[in-house]
């Protein structure tokens, strides 16, 4: 009974605690699609590697209810997006527009791929003058015949 | 000789890694630099009948400083902003975000007011259009009301001697509008 009386307590209290989130209701399943979506591409920046969807820092709240306002309100994903990005920068977005400022960002990694495939052309060119010379396939062939003897 | 490309890039790694470690992540380059303050209206801390505007900024140079009772790091900056108002004479404008009244006004009282006014923003509204993230934050506006210099965190007494007086001196300098 008492451990009953504690699992309930237990409950109410987690109820408590999702209740304080607020979560939104909307009239079209189609805004609460797009108030997902919207809140998982932008970075909450008091804890700078969650979205605003999974942040529960007091500043992703506030942004959380002013997208909910503004998607209620008929504002466009472009506006939202907008409003984010006059106050806080590009930094909110996790996939922040090409631009020459985000020019290393998006083709680093491409000019990296091409820089270590360079490296390995050149190194495999420099093998390639040394290696396989008659010696060399003299002595594989020995050995092979020599695993294959004593059978 | 061959091992000179690889320690190239060594070094190359090695300083690329320095100038990141000395980075801070939490500095967020604001967008709002060189851009018209957000206009306002809100009550001040001290009467909910008096009321300002953006209006009531312009003219000359301010020092717009977020803070709040519950901010541990407001207090660290605290006696800066004291000296600040006292001995330099600045005119810092205090906007107490998504405090309540009382919390805020006890602060004051409690530790000195350094402040000519102070605006009361519970609800964090001035704030968001600030693009504050991080309290304490502190604007530098113009005489025509544009953010010439925004610092996330307590003001340093380095950044206040490096960035914010001298920018304050030549903002004074400037011709009025």
């Amino acid at each position: 009974m008492k451990r009953l009386r504690t699992a309930l307590l237990l409950c109410a209290l987690v109820g408590g605690a999702q209740a304080a989130d607020t979560p939104f209701q909307f009239d079209q399943p189609e805004q609460a699609a797009r108030y997902q979506r919207l809140t998982e591409e932008l970075r909450c920046l008091v804890c700078q590697n969650q979205n605003l969807a999974d942040s529960h820092a007091d500043l992703a709240q506030d942004l959380r209810n002013e997208v909910y306002r503004m998607i209620t309100g008929g504002q466009t994903d472009r506006q939202i997006v907008d409003f984010m990005v006059a106050r806080y920068g590009e930094f909110v977005l996790y996939r922040p527009p090409v631009s020459p400022l985000t020019w290393l960002l998006w083709f680093g990694p491409f000019l990296l791929l091409a820089g270590a495939g360079g490296v390995w052309w050149a190194v495999a060119r420099d093998r390639g003058v040394s290696a396989p010379d008659a010696t060399e396939d003299a002595a594989v062939a020995a050995l092979t015949r020599q695993d294959k003897a004593p059978s | 000789m061959r091992f000179l490309v690889p320690m190239a890039i060594f070094v190359v790694l090695v300083v690329v890694l320095a100038v990141g470690l000395k980075l801070d992540p939490r500095y967020v380059p604001s967008p709002l630099i060189n851009k018209d303050a957000p206009a306002f209206t809100l009550e001040t801390l001290a009467d909910p009948n008096t009321t300002l505007t953006k209006q009531d900024l312009l003219g000359r140079p301010v020092l717009v400083n977020v803070w709040a009772s519950w901010c541990s790091a407001c207090r660290v900056e605290h006696p800066l902003l004291l000296s600040m108002a006292q001995n330099d004479k600045v005119e810092i404008i205090g906007l107490n975000y998504k405090d309540t009244r009382e919390a805020g006004s006890e602060l004051l009282q409690a530790h000195g007011n350094p402040y000519r006014q102070v605006l009361f923003d519970p609800q964090g509204k001035l704030g968001l259009d600030l693009g504050v993230y991080g309290v304490p934050e502190t604007f530098v506006l113009d005489a025509k009301g544009v953010i010439r210099f925004k610092q996330v965190g307590p003001i340093t007494p380095e950044a206040w001697r490096d960035h914010i007086k001298p920018l304050l001196a030549k903002l004074a300098a400037s011709p009025a509008p």
